[in-house]
């Protein structure tokens, strides 16, 4: 018997995009003009949403601590409220635990050979549990792309499952690498590879941030979109991540208004939706200083960018 | 199409599920996540669209600087009708007054037509690339005070002013910019032969796009080198009236264009003037067919773009969350009032429960309201007197058994609007599947084979446009081919662009717009 290719058995069940229309669609998002009050909440919703990152070759405990400081408390006079976690390495989670300790603010760490995952299935593993055991709340991981494109999705979804398991507790969030599978089709195959075995309250991710194409409002429509397919067949409700290249405030609200005309208001809260970024918080607390005193305020008033992406 | 049987007892599911009857068998049927979202819909999966983060207003603030009074403009300069008759335009936003505007009688007309008929000679002898400048020159006015005049439309005819903005605007600059590009370049647009002007041309444009129909109409003609008189519909004058300033700051010569205001009345005086070479009218296919009886052996030529009842026809292996989109561009697109809005939505049945839900869901975030919000996605009905045709074509649906979809919204409280509507479980003998309804409407009836879906979206009086939703490239190509519409959209819907000819089969009119078949229209071929 001729067997189809696992992709295409899996895009006859879930169903393709067209990229032009998609496109066109999430367009439409970054039409929406968010004002006043409306803005203020978007602002500080988008706040309590961030994952504030720090994955650098050159981080030490001592600017993770001072990463942590700004997540607890980002602006002096500006009621900004706490952001969702701190992403860092696994080296550095200790040094995140440690400085976050009774907080809300959760740790998060990259593992599984971030950000490539070419490493041995063991070592990535072990990697996924030395982290947990560091005391990780959540753990963001990689698929293997090559592995995907080649077809072989049954490996893929393997080894989510692994990687799961040895997450325990922790929260996991799978990271597609958008940019690296490049097509709609390919997007929305790896979301619901990656949903079918995850948890509850599991992520799913865009990108590394370390690759030239990260998140865009389209590959994001098409990976809530599939969130949302996933939620109404199975009643599983799968959180989202877009993560890099989401800098400024004004598109971060386009990403929320995205969440609430397709997913709507049960996702806008920070269980369901995270922003991995590291410069995006300083222009949410910008945005929110002006709002109040009715100017914008120079970037020196802000503590520095973490890096990264 | 063997494959997609499950899908078809889904689809039948989900239908049971929302009469909360339990199916036998609910969850044995198909493993596949589109049929099941459809099987498995149970009240608890609803996704929550509710004010947790609701938009304040944002208005649209420029000025849209609409006088109190406008005569019409003839010969170059804004005049008081010899009919001494004014009438008072009003914005179907709010049913507040905007503007007093001249209603021309039947000297009017023909002082416009003697106009346009003495600019004709210097004008047609004008090298074509001096006819080329003025029509940039338009172009570019246009683009440089497209804010204001958004406003204006939006004010005036009751459209999003996201759309008025975002595509009215843009698109009537395009037809100037790219009928300025032909304007010196005619002897090649049918080689071996000599392209002439007809003379004056008599154009007649409906409310729903005043000003887009207004380039659609007036680029061509002037590009050929003839000379019109315009007269845009009687309650959306103002950007037509507008426009004639923009005329005489590019200073094209005076005559070339001759706008005159009115109801019906006007409109006949326009089309049987005896000076008319030409007459293009876009409107209903009613008014249409007394001006092809009345032009009858008269000898002028004429083209006619009037109604539509188009078929958006959805198959089963479509990408569906775009299809819902273009369903619901082709249908809410400027509240339904467009002559090529996918009207009759034909979906293949195994999937037409998934496509209802889907579409509820997705007029549930239609934001319904005041045009002039930017976050405004379905505007004001144009008038009172249109709202009223749709409200008379609803009750029929209900009172021939349709089932109702309306999304829970609230509609402003003065004005005219007229919420987004699904009809599901209609048939091709509904008076919803076959008269031209023209609002924010749609009719949603089920095929099951390739065949059976030419047979269905061929089976009306009009054929202007259709659009075919499916993921073979094969099918697209033999949809087109057999489908009876002048224009079809594959994977899309409601796409315009001023080099892509536009127009329609049997009562839906005769003669392009657009492109070079547009163009040839306004010229005689020696």
């Amino acid at each position: 018997m001729i067997q189809r290719p696992a992709l295409l058995r899996l895009l006859d069940e879930v169903g393709t995009v067209d990229a032009v229309g998609v496109e066109e669609r999430a367009a439409k998002f970054a039409t929406r003009s968010i004002k006043r009050e409306s803005k203020r909440f978007g602002l500080r919703l988008a706040a309590s949403m961030v994952d504030l990152t720090t994955l650098e070759g050159k981080d030490t405990p001592g600017k993770v601590a001072s990463l942590c400081r700004k997540a607890l408390r980002a602006h002096d006079t500006v009621e900004v409220p706490p952001v969702a976690a701190v992403c860092v390495y696994p080296t550095m989670v200790r040094a995140a635990v440690g400085a976050l300790a009774g907080s809300s603010v959760r740790v998060a760490s990259v593992a599984t050979a971030f950000p490539s995952g070419q490493a041995p299935i063991k070592s990535r593993l072990a990697e996924v549990k030395a982290a947990v055991a560091d005391g990780a709340d959540e753990i963001d991981m990689v698929i293997q792309r090559g592995a995907f494109l080649a077809g072989d999705l049954v490996r893929v979804r393997d080894e989510i499952e692994r990687v799961r398991d040895a997450c325990g507790e922790a929260t996991l969030k799978v990271i597609l690498e958008t940019g690296e599978l490049e097509t709609y089709d390919n997007i929305r195959a790896a979301s619901f590879l990656a949903m079918r075995v995850l948890r509850p309250g599991d992520f799913i991710k865009t990108s590394t941030g370390k690759t030239s194409a990260n998140a865009t409002l389209a590959n994001h429509q098409v990976m809530i979109e599939a969130i949302r397919d996933h939620y109404l067949a199975s009643g599983t409700e799968i959180a989202m991540k877009p993560a890099g290249g989401i800098r400024n405030a004004k598109e971060a609200l386009h990403f929320l208004v995205a969440v609430k005309e397709t997913l709507g208001d049960a996702w806008l809260n920070n269980r369901r939706y995270r922003f991995g970024a590291s410069s995006l918080l300083n222009d949410l607390v910008r945005q929110l200083v002006k709002q109040e005193t009715g100017a914008y305020q120079a970037p020196w008033n802000f503590t520095e960018n973490a890096g990264g992406y | 199409m063997a494959p997609k049987s499950k899908k078809a007892k889904n689809a039948k599911k989900a239908k049971n599920a929302d009469n909360s009857k339990t199916p036998k068998d609910a969850d044995k049927g198909g493993k596949g996540d589109r049929g099941q979202a459809a099987a498995a819909r149970k009240p608890a999966r609803e996704l929550l669209f509710g004010d947790l983060w609701e938009f304040d207003p944002a208005p649209e603030s420029a000025d849209p600087r609409i006088e109190e009074s406008y005569g019409l403009f003839i010969n170059g300069r804004f005049s008081a009708p010899k009919s001494r008759k004014h009438f008072t335009s009003v914005s179907p936003r709010d049913g507040a007054a905007l503007s007093r505007i001249a209603s021309a009688g039947k000297a009017d007309v023909n002082a416009a037509y003697l106009a346009a008929a003495r600019a004709f000679a210097k004008w047609s002898q004008l090298p074509g690339r001096e006819r080329g400048k003025f029509l940039f020159r338009i172009a570019r006015l246009l683009q440089d005070r497209s804010r204001e005049f958004a406003v204006a439309e939006t004010l005036d005819g009751g459209k999003p002013i996201k759309e008025s903005r975002d595509f009215d605007l843009p698109m009537a600059a395009a037809h100037f910019f790219y009928h300025a590009g032909w304007a010196d370049k005619l002897d090649y647009l049918a080689p071996g032969r000599r392209c002439e002007p007809l003379g004056v041309v008599g154009q007649v444009i409906p409310w729903n796009f005043p000003l887009l129909m207004l380039a659609w109409k007036l680029a061509p003609a002037l590009a050929a080198g003839n000379t019109v008189v315009l007269k845009p519909a009687e309650t959306t004058s103002i950007t037509a009236l507008k426009f004639a300033s923009i005329l005489q700051d590019a200073g094209l010569p005076p005559g070339v264009v001759n706008i005159v205001t009115g109801a019906g009345d006007t409109g006949a005086e326009v089309v049987n003037h005896p000076k008319a070479a030409k007459v293009a009218f876009t409107g209903s296919t009613e008014v249409g067919k007394l001006i092809q009886r009345s032009l009858a052996g008269s000898g002028k030529r004429l083209t006619l773009e009037l109604g539509g009842k188009a078929a958006n026809i959805v198959f089963a292996d479509a990408p569906l969350d775009q299809a819902v989109e273009g369903i619901v561009n082709g249908i809410f697109f400027n509240q339904g009032h467009v002559c090529c809005a996918g009207s009759r939505l034909l979906v293949q049945e195994s999937i037409a429960g998934l496509i209802v839900d889907k579409l509820r869901d997705r007029l549930a975030v239609l934001r319904v309201g005041d045009p002039l919000d930017k976050n405004t996605d379905v505007g004001a009905i144009n008038s009172g007197e249109q709202l009223d045709k749709i409200r008379e074509l609803v009750q029929s649906g209900i009172d021939e058994g349709a089932e109702i979809h309306q999304p829970k919204c609230r509609l402003p409280e003065k004005g005219w609007y007229f919420p987004p509507t699904l009809f599901s479980g209609v048939t091709q003998s509904h008076r919803i599947a076959r008269e031209e309804i023209f609002g924010p409407v749609l009719s949603i009836l089920t095929f099951r084979t390739p065949a059976e879906a030419i047979e269905k979206a061929n089976n009306t009086a009009y054929g202007l446009s259709a659009g075919v939703w499916t993921d073979k490239g094969s099918r697209i190509l033999k949809m087109a081919a057999e489908l009876k519409a002048g224009v079809v959209w594959a994977n899309t819907y409601n796409r315009f662009d001023p080099s892509s000819p536009f127009g329609g089969y049997k009562e839906s009119g005769f003669g392009r717009e657009g492109g070079k078949h547009g163009l040839l229209d306004y010229l005689k071929l020696g």
